[in-house]
Order: C-alpha cells, then structure tokens, then sequence
C-alpha cells in the first residue's frame, strides 16, 4: 500500500519529489501487475503459431498447429457455438418474461423467486452437476446428449439475462408504459410483446452477450455433464493442456480466444461487465 | 395483483429451476447424509482430519488470495483514477482484458509463466542457473486466482474511487493529515463498499472454482479437487454429496456478503 500516490487532483502539488517518487512507483506496480496479466496470454498466443516452442520465434512462424487444431478438435467448436445458441435461445425464452413478472409484481415473494433463480450463480458448478447426475443421469438418453449440458448452460447463465432485463425495465419505469398501453385497450401479451420487449432491448442485448460469453467459457459444470460424444471446447481445452504438446495446446487456446475476445470487446463497450450498477448488474 | 398472465410469464423459469436445481440440490443433500456416518458427514469437515486439513487449506488459499487481489487492485486502482497520462487508457484495457477468462485457461496461463517450460523457469535459469518451477501446486493455484480475480476487483474498486469526492481527502490535507493517515482515514472507508463486495466475490470464486486447479494438478488438496476424486475415483457418492453442499453454502455465505454491499455476483465462472 505504501505505493497509493497523494490524493491530489492538483497538479501544482505533485511537482515535489516524494509525489514524483509516488508516482512512480504507482505506476512501477501497475505495470507489473498489468504485466503478469497479459504477458502469458502474449505468450500463448505465439506460441500457437511458432514452429518450436522450445527454440523460440526464431524457428519460425507456422499455422500448421492452428490447423492440426481444427482437424482434432473441430467437433467441440462446432458443439462449444452450437451450445452458446441453444443457451441463449433459452435463456430469452425464460429468462425475459422472468424478469417482466419481478418487475411487474414487486414484493417478497419475487424477490425470494429472483434469490432461488440466482442461486446457481452462488453454488458451486461441480455441486449442481453432482445433483443434476444424481437425479436426472439415468433418465432416457439424457445423460449422453448435449441436452444435459445445455440444461447446465441456462441454469448458470440465466440469472444474468434475468438482471440485465430486470435493471432496463427498472430504468425505463416499464410498469408506467404498460399502464399507458394498457389504457390503449392493449392485452397483457400485446402489451409484453409489443411494448415491453422492444423497450427491454438494450438489457436483452447486453444479457445475451454475457449468456453466449459465459457459455462458451463454462467448464466447471460442464466437465461433470460431459461425455466423450459431447465434449465442448473448454473441455477440449483441458484434455489439450494435460496431454497434447505446448504448441497445439496454444493454438487451442489461440481458437479460443478468437471466439471469445469480440464478444468481451462488445461488453465492455456496453458498460456491462464494467460497472457494477452499469447495464448489465453483473 | 396476481393474474394469470403473471403466472404464465414465471411458470417457464420456475419449473426449470425446480426440475433441474432444487429437486437435484436437495437430493444431493439426502444423498450427503446417506452414507456410513449419516448427518455426521455434513460435520466431517470437522471431525474428519483430512477433510478438516484440505477444507483450511482452502479457506487459506481463498483467504490469502483475497488479501493479495485487495491490497494490489487498490493499489492499482487508486493510481490509475488520480493520475492522467499517456497510455493510461491501453494499461487499463490490458488490465482488463482477462476478464471472463475460464478457469481451465488461467491454469493454462500459470503454466506458460511458471510451469516446465514457463518464462519465469527460463529466465532463472538464464540468470541463476536454478529453474524455478511452482505452476503445479499451491503457489500456482494461488497465482492463477490472483490472475482471475485483479481484473475483477480492480474494475470494482476503480469505479469505487471514481464516487469519491476529492474534496474529502484535500481537506484532510489542508488540515495537515499525513498521506498514510488521508489513505487510511478518508480513502479506505469510503471505498469500504466496493473492497467487501469484490473481496467476498474474489473470496467464493477461490473457494469453489475447479477449473483452474484441475489444469494445474490433480492432487492439490482443495475442497473442489476433494469433492471431485470422491465422486469420480472413489464413487463415494455421500461424502462428496456432503461437501458438495457445505462448500456450497460457504460460498453462497461469502456471495451474500457481497450482495448486502451492493456487489455483483459473477462468481464461478472459473
């Protein structure tokens, strides 16, 4: 802590030499900090393309492990996106009207709905996936279809949709605009499909980046749900990391942070994951 | 007033969640208290000496992690919301940019830095001749929920400092308050809030996540790794039910934590 620099917004102040000394080792630490953050992610991401690892850039730079990826590991990129879909499908189908009915019924008994529904975010994944086997992994063919997974997708990611939804329809008084449609003559679905749903769209929009990100990332649950017909890129991931060479496993991880980097680019450019209270609520 | 459309818009997510979390979740809680010792294995955190000894050894890698992501992500943050220079907008996003990373890639991360063939392996051994490896243990795993936890708490903790009113901390100094005593009197308590929303958060992902220690190694002992070996290696179905659910409610404690300080909730998303 003893690098904390002065509480100063002047700048007059700061021209001494313990501020000066402040500052720099303020931004000593924060650079070290942002350092050991971004330079293994570098480092993955060349060594995804370097022909040996071991003898550094200078063995030159090959797509050849990008593609031995692709030829491996394809089914889980195609399974990993077609997943994503499925979650957010569903986590709109269930997620949005959830959140008009907390908003339109304000009260305990909604709140102790929104607790129960926000639940799968506090638990453990490798909890719920041990109860989820428990009751659901001998009933039909559940157990080795992706279906398994996707439940364990939406139960984790729809608490997010729920919140984004939730705080826009907070923001924009929604419960006004409907009694100014509902005098209009509208019915309740008219005035949901009509009224609520486009006015939730930011909400919609930031809830079903953060779905489809987590999604594609989820490997807690996902590793207990999985078979090896159904195995989804993150799993993927950590069968590459424990028995493939550092080169294929970095180029995994290279596929992966292609899919992974835009959707958390268009986040933070919605002010989601950003700011606590922001669009999204985290 | 309660019509049958309102029934309509929650019944879809209501049943889901009943089918598929609380009937599971409560059998997984008969199925803990199913086994030998009965309830007693809802204890056996206490009474049993190695569950005891992995479920602290957790507590203090959690503990320690949080500490550390607190003091460096203030630090951090404090400089980068008092001083403007150039760059300061790319610092931030690569302080960022991990952001939702999972917990499989972190692992993944801590061995490029300090696994076999880690960088931080090659430089010692470049400088000293002595290659230092702590990827696949307790200092790796306490280095990878440092990796996943800064980007988070940071980003807390910087729009925490951004409702401070300057004001506050250049009065204390007008009237002749040290910088340690502004630090510690001013600007600490008023960002009391964000430090205990994102330290609990910091505090329950440590806790519970599993990715990041199942890339690292499998035989480190935390209450995750434990739970998994019980149920896949051993099928002890009611000792990893058991500490299933107590791992839950510790983490759901330390997220209600959070939550009463107005924090948000991404919690185990490693």
């Amino acid at each position: 802590m003893r690098g904390a620099p002065l509480p100063s917004k002047t700048p007059a102040r700061r021209t001494g030499y313990g501020s000066r000394l402040s500052f720099a080792a303020g931004l000593a630490l924060t650079l070290a900090i942002a350092g050991f953050l971004i330079l293994p992610a570098i480092l993955s991401m060349l060594a995804g393309v370097t022909a040996n690892y071991f003898r550094g850039l200078s063995s030159g730079l090959t797509l050849r492990w990008v593609g031995e990826v692709l030829a491996l590991y394809s089914d889980t990129i195609v399974l990993t996106l077609g997943l994503a879909l499925a979650t957010l499908a569903t986590t709109l189908v269930l997620g949005v009207p959830a959140a008009w009915f907390l908003v339109r019924n304000p009260g305990r008994a909604s709140r102790a709905i929104e607790e129960l529904l926000t639940l799968p975010i506090a638990v453990p994944g490798l909890a719920i996936a041990l109860a989820m086997i428990l009751v659901w992994g001998g009933v039909g063919d559940l157990r080795t279809s992706w279906v398994f997974i996707l439940i364990g997708h939406v139960l984790f990611t729809l608490p997010f949709m729920m919140r984004a939804v939730v705080a826009n329809l907070q923001a924009i008084d929604a419960r006004t605009l409907e009694e100014g449609a509902a005098s209009l003559g509208a019915g309740p679905w008219r005035r949901f499909l009509e009224v609520i749903v486009p006015n939730a769209r930011p909400g919609i929009l930031a809830g079903s980046l953060m779905v489809v990100t987590l999604s594609v990332g989820e490997f807690n649950l996902t590793w207990m749900l999985h078979t090896p017909l159904t195995k989804t890129l993150p799993v993927g991931l950590a069968d590459a990391y424990a028995s493939m060479r550092l080169e294929v496993a970095s180029a995994y991880t290279l596929v992966f942070f292609v899919m992974i980097i835009p959707l958390l680019v268009a986040i933070q450019w919605l002010g989601g994951l950003g700011a606590p209270g922001g669009k999204a609520r985290r | 007033m309660r019509t049958r459309f309102d029934l309509l818009l929650i019944l879809p997510a209501g049943l889901f969640a009943l089918a598929f979390f609380v009937v599971p979740m409560a059998r997984l809680a008969l199925v803990g208290a199913s086994g030998p010792e009965g309830l007693g294995a809802y204890f056996s955190v206490v009474t049993n000496a190695r569950h005891r000894e992995v479920m602290l050894a957790t507590l203090a890698l959690s503990a320690a992690v949080t500490v550390a992501t607190l003091v460096l992500a203030t630090a951090a943050a404090l400089f980068l919301a008092r001083h403007r220079f150039p760059g300061r907008g790319l610092l931030v996003a690569m302080l960022t940019f991990p952001l939702a990373f999972p917990g499989v890639v972190i692992g993944f991360m801590i061995i490029l830095l300090a696994g076999r063939q880690g960088l931080i392996g090659q430089v010692s051994d470049a400088l000293v001749g002595d290659k230092i490896v702590f990827a696949y243990s307790m200092a790796g795993l306490f280095t990878g929920y440092l990796y996943f936890s800064l980007p988070r708490v940071l980003i807390t903790v910087m729009s925490g400092v951004e409702t401070i009113d300057p004001a506050m901390a250049e009065a204390a100094r007008s009237l002749g308050a040290k910088p340690w005593h502004v630090l510690r009197d001013v600007t600490l308590p008023a960002l009391k809030p964000a430090l205990v929303a994102s330290g609990a958060i910091a505090f329950a992902t440590a806790m519970g996540a599993f990715g990041t220690a199942f890339t690292l190694a499998t035989d480190i002992d935390v209450m995750p790794m434990l739970i998994y070996t019980e149920f896949t290696l051993q099928a002890n179905f009611a000792t990893a039910g058991a500490l299933a659910i107590v791992l839950g409610l510790v983490t759901w404690a330390a997220l209600l934590v959070a939550r009463a300080f107005g924090g948000a909730s991404v919690a185990a998303a490693g």
